[in-house]
């Protein structure tokens, strides 16, 4: 009999402490995916509850955390005020990126060629098609470049990339702007659509004269060569980690309502003008908030000891200044 | 007749009447059991349709039939303006110009298999084909556009290009500038992943032929090409054109291979070698970040993709029928 009860009283264990170590789930942003899953594994190995994240697109992650199937969402391209109130969702900026462009000329090596907005923006629609248009030429005075033809590409898939990059494009071009605006998916006007920044990646490495636009640890990995920025100073940057630090430390973060900023061609003479950021959303009053204040602690973790891990990938952390501010948000926001 | 009468042993000479029922039920059960099993594939279809069409009813009110004709594909402008045309254009582009090059070398392959090729060089080319078909289509669309993509964009299309220069129709349809990702590229990988439904299907059919009715054209002395073209296509036509069928059917819905090497872009150009996309090649690489009008845009493609290959079939059968009906006379 007592064996019968042993039986018993464990499995009774088993169920109350798996209902306690139950995991956190989420959706949305493939952009956060290699980070997040990063700081899961940590979070796994110190806390004993694990993270079930998939990263099945910033647009249905929004989808799923409005119809409450899932803990938090995850998205690139953040979500208006008006939008959020609505919702009862609480949002704000988790990590941050950089996304470079990147082409591939003979002769010319990483960091060699500097371009400006407007003509990449010219680029991209199409009103400049030869690498030695006088415009590319007055940017680069030194080097030789070619009389060929430039291939464009883009995204073909809708992503958080093309967001940022496109929203760049509009703050730069008013031409851009009107013609063709930003989106995750938007009309090129030019150009060929490769799947993902893995697609791009290899399109630029296997064809000449071509340019694109990556997340800049792809670009990193895959020995890309990337371009400089004239940033909205007027100042030519090179894509390093400074320069994606100095363009998040002047971000105005502090009045902005739900944290919407979109980190493309912020001030500063060292900032890089094309910054990404992933948000999180969660409901204000979630229906389980046992669940919701789990998913806060592996937050508040990724904050405080996920910042290397995130450096080790090539993503940007949040500075600390405004990791104390949302903080803040969510002992006022979110209900416990 | 062995089993009945073990189970007549088994049940006793003087049980005859309900043995006979227990093989009643046994046939009634077997009866409903594949009944259900047929009316499932209507229901699925049925209900596959139903969803499309639930789906596609936002973006159907939004755009009307101007969606067929409309080339434009701006998701992020407000409202989204759509159109079918690039997609339809690039899919009908791909699979016709896949069929013109996969049914002769499809079929040449077969009338060699089957007529013409020694003993024991028949084992190896059979083989070869049957692991074309095995391969996943993933890794045509890598090869596609590491290798086929380059090596065409570097040889092949500036040599058409060069030689149709100025020639009018013909200069424009292979008009340049070379590009390693276009509707020709996604064309060729195609055909070579519809050759061997083509093949496959022929062979087998065409070993169906009598081999009198061959021997007496042989006697009467025709040659190879007579008998193959008087003698095995007339009598498997139906085989064949079965085959074909089947293969257009994988060239128009294909996905992953085409998405790799096409060059995902919504507009037409009359040049076959400048970047295109199809209708499932647009719906794989937009669907996942995609919401409201714009997804409901894409269920619309995949709607128009569903109606596309129906009439094509629709279409085989009705030639089918008349091909039968003049053989007849």
């Amino acid at each position: 009999m007592n064996f019968v009860k042993a039986i018993v009283a464990a499995g009774l264990v088993a169920v109350s402490t798996s209902a306690f170590a139950a995991d956190i789930t989420g959706a949305g942003s493939t952009f956060i995916f290699p980070v997040l899953s990063k700081w899961a594994d940590a979070y796994k190995k110190e806390s004993g509850s694990g993270v079930n994240y998939q990263s099945i697109g910033s647009g249905a992650g929004i989808k799923q955390i409005q119809a409450k199937t899932v803990t938090f969402g995850a998205t690139d391209a953040p979500l208006k005020a008006d939008q959020l109130e609505k919702d009862g969702l609480a949002q704000w900026p988790m990590i941050m990126g950089a996304i470079v462009p990147v082409v591939n000329i003979d002769g010319v090596k990483a960091g060699d060629m500097a371009l400006d907005g407007d003509t990449l923006a010219k680029i991209y629609l199409g009103t400049i098609t030869k690498w030695d248009d006088p415009a590319i030429k007055k940017l680069n005075p030194k080097l030789n470049l070619p009389s060929a033809a430039i291939s464009v590409v883009h995204r073909a898939d809708g992503s958080g990339t093309t967001f940022n990059f496109t929203d760049y494009l509009s703050k730069v071009s008013a031409d851009w702007k009107s013609k063709v605006g930003s989106g995750t998916a938007v009309e090129w006007p030019v150009g060929v659509g490769a799947k993902g920044n893995e697609g791009v990646s290899g399109n630029i490495g296997q064809a000449k004269n071509t340019i694109g636009y990556v997340e800049y640890a792809y670009a990193k990995q895959n020995k890309l060569t990337y371009t400089a920025l004239v940033n909205k100073a007027g100042k030519t940057i090179e894509p390093t980690n400074e320069a994606f630090q100095a363009a998040a430390s002047n971000a105005d973060w502090a009045n902005a309502p739900g944290y919407y900023l979109i980190l493309t061609d912020q001030p500063g003479d060292k900032s890089w003008p094309i910054v990404a950021s992933t948000f999180i959303l969660m409901h204000k009053d979630a229906t389980d908030k046992v669940a919701s204040q789990e998913a806060l602690k592996f937050f508040k973790f990724a904050f405080e000891k996920g910042g290397k891990m995130a450096e080790e990938l090539d993503y940007i952390p949040m500075p600390e200044s405004v990791v104390k501010q949302i903080e803040k948000t969510w002992s006022a926001e979110i209900k416990s | 007749m062995a089993v009945q009468s073990d189970v007549m042993e088994a049940a006793g000479p003087y049980d005859r009447a309900r043995a006979l029922n227990a093989f009643k039920l046994g046939d009634v059960t077997f009866y409903w059991i594949t009944r259900i099993c047929a009316i499932s594939v209507l229901l699925i279809l049925g209900g596959i349709i139903l969803s499309l069409i639930v789906g596609a009813w936002p973006a159907m009110k939004q755009y009307g039939f101007a969606f067929l004709w409309t080339q434009r594909w701006a998701p992020s402008a407000d409202p989204p303006v759509l159109g079918a045309l690039g997609p339809v254009y690039g899919t009908l582009v791909t699979s016709f110009i896949a069929m013109l090059i996969a049914i002769p070398v499809g079929l040449g392959i077969a009338i060699f298999l089957t007529e013409l090729c020694p003993q024991w060089l028949r084992r190896p080319i059979g083989i070869a084909i049957e692991l074309l078909a095995g391969i996943p289509s993933i890794i045509y669309g890598m090869w596609g556009f590491f290798v086929l993509g380059p090596f065409l964009a570097y040889t092949f299309q500036p040599f058409m290009i060069s030689i149709f220069d100025g020639v009018p129709v013909l200069g424009s349809i292979f008009g340049g500038p070379p590009s390693y990702l276009s509707l020709f590229n996604a064309a060729l990988i195609l055909a070579i992943m519809v050759l061997p439904f083509i093949t496959a299907i022929s062979v087998d059919v065409f070993k169906t032929v009598p081999p009198v009715l061959k021997e007496a054209a042989y006697g009467v002395g025709c040659t190879t090409w007579e008998v193959v073209r008087n003698v095995v296509i007339p009598y498997t036509r139906v085989g064949v054109i079965g085959g074909i069928m089947l293969a257009l059917g994988r060239a128009l819905g294909e996905t992953m291979a085409v998405t790799f090497i096409i060059g995902n872009s919504f507009r037409i150009t009359s040049s076959i070698f400048a970047p295109g996309t199809t209708i499932s090649a647009a719906i794989a690489s937009e669907f996942a970040e995609s919401d409201g009008l714009h997804q409901s845009g894409l269920i619309l493609l995949g709607l128009l993709l569903f109606v596309l290959t129906f009439f094509v079939l629709a279409a085989a059968r009705l030639m089918l029928l008349r091909l039968e009906r003049k053989a007849g006379k």
